[in-house]
């Protein structure tokens, strides 16, 4: 296996777990945003 | 042209892969963790709203992969030294200590925060500091240091209960406080029973456990007596008129089979880990005995209620 070679597959795996992390980070932020709204409502619910 | 020291380099800035995140917050031990809250936020007296309740059994949870993350991120040089946890994100290289630094931190102060705005900040102040004591007093202090690790450090993971309690009621109550002895009791067992069998390991990594500074026989006594404390901690609720006598019978049955392997335990004589089987066996019922006595207490407190 030639250098060159390795160094363009080591920047697809860069590209590959970067994309895997932002698509993940999506999902965890819109759950929180998701659970915020519940926690919100029902504080307001109970007049902590 | 592209050296191979280059090509090490790059390789080592790979940004970590999200399952090496998650292996860094000790999925397993979390399982334990997040019951043993959940336990003690359902027998609270009064329960908070769903998602308030099921928030603090996240931020609990958050809270425990957190302490979990910056314990891997100071001991990597520690686990790289026994075959137990040489496969861990950072010491099998697949990670860098700042990224494991950084998740540790940001994962723990975001529990807290969360936890107190979605409980309460009593709650949240009892997390902080069990991720501080696990970190700092077991990690970084006790660990290296003394072949007591394992007993004060145990606090720690006695918590849960209490955060889980006081995230429902906003109050500290006789209970949850007998449920932290409870694990706090059981903590020394369970581990001695483990760093039995695996004791070179922590002597070639130089961890004082006190099979390695006291020896076997002295382990297994030890693992004997702490064993009756426990029991009594176990118990106690019942007679105290805090749980009902499903609870107590269940938990007396349970005790004195944690008793009895114990005193297997005391009784072996073998000093290869190959014929350790009582130590193996207290070690897999030590971790099935407090999930059924977390779980005997909730059913008593739902069934009694």
């Amino acid at each position: 296996m030639s250098g060159p070679d390795q160094k363009v597959r080591h920047e697809q795996e860069v590209v590959r777990r970067q994309r895997e992390r932002a698509r993940l980070m999506a999902w965890l932020l819109g759950a929180f945003v998701v659970l915020l709204f519940f926690i919100t409502v029902a504080k307001i619910g109970i007049n902590w | 042209m592209v050296t191979s020291s280059v090509l090490e380099s790059e390789a080592a800035a790979l940004p970590a892969d999200w399952r090496d995140l998650l292996a860094l917050t000790k999925p397993r031990v979390m399982s334990l963790v997040v019951f043993t809250g959940l336990a003690g936020l359902l027998v609270a007296p009064v329960l908070p709203p769903l998602v308030l309740g099921f928030t603090a059994i996240l931020c609990i949870a958050l809270g425990a992969g957190a302490a979990g993350a910056l314990n891997q991120w100071y001991e990597a040089d520690l686990d790289a030294q026994m075959r137990r946890t040489a496969n861990r994100p950072l010491p099998a290289g697949r990670m860098d200590r700042q990224t494991a630094l950084h998740f540790g931190v940001g994962l723990g102060a975001f529990a807290v925060i969360l936890m107190g705005l979605a409980a309460n900040w009593l709650a949240a102040l009892l997390l902080a500091a069990s991720i501080l004591f696990y970190v700092l007093v077991y990690t970084v202090w006790l660990k290296r240091r003394t072949a007591q690790n394992i007993v004060i450090g145990g606090a720690a993971g006695a918590f849960p209960p209490l955060i889980g309690w006081v995230a429902a009621t906003g109050q500290i109550a006789p209970l949850p406080l007998i449920l932290f002895a409870v694990i706090f009791l059981w903590t020394p067992p369970h581990f001695w029973a483990l760093s039995l069998f695996v004791r070179s390991d922590y002597a070639a990594a130089k961890v004082p456990m006190l099979p390695v500074t006291a020896g076997v026989e002295a382990t297994r006594r030890q693992v004997f007596l702490y064993s009756l404390p426990m029991t009594a901690a176990a118990v106690a609720p019942w007679p105290l008129g805090l749980a009902g006598s499903l609870y107590g019978v269940i938990a007396t049955g349970l005790s004195a089979a944690f008793v009895i392997i114990a005193g297997l335990v005391l009784a072996n004589r073998a000093t290869e880990p190959a014929e350790m089987r009582p130590e193996k066996r207290l070690f897999g019922f030590s971790v099935i005995y407090l999930f059924a006595l977390f779980a005997a207490l909730v059913v008593d407190r739902w069934i009694g209620a």
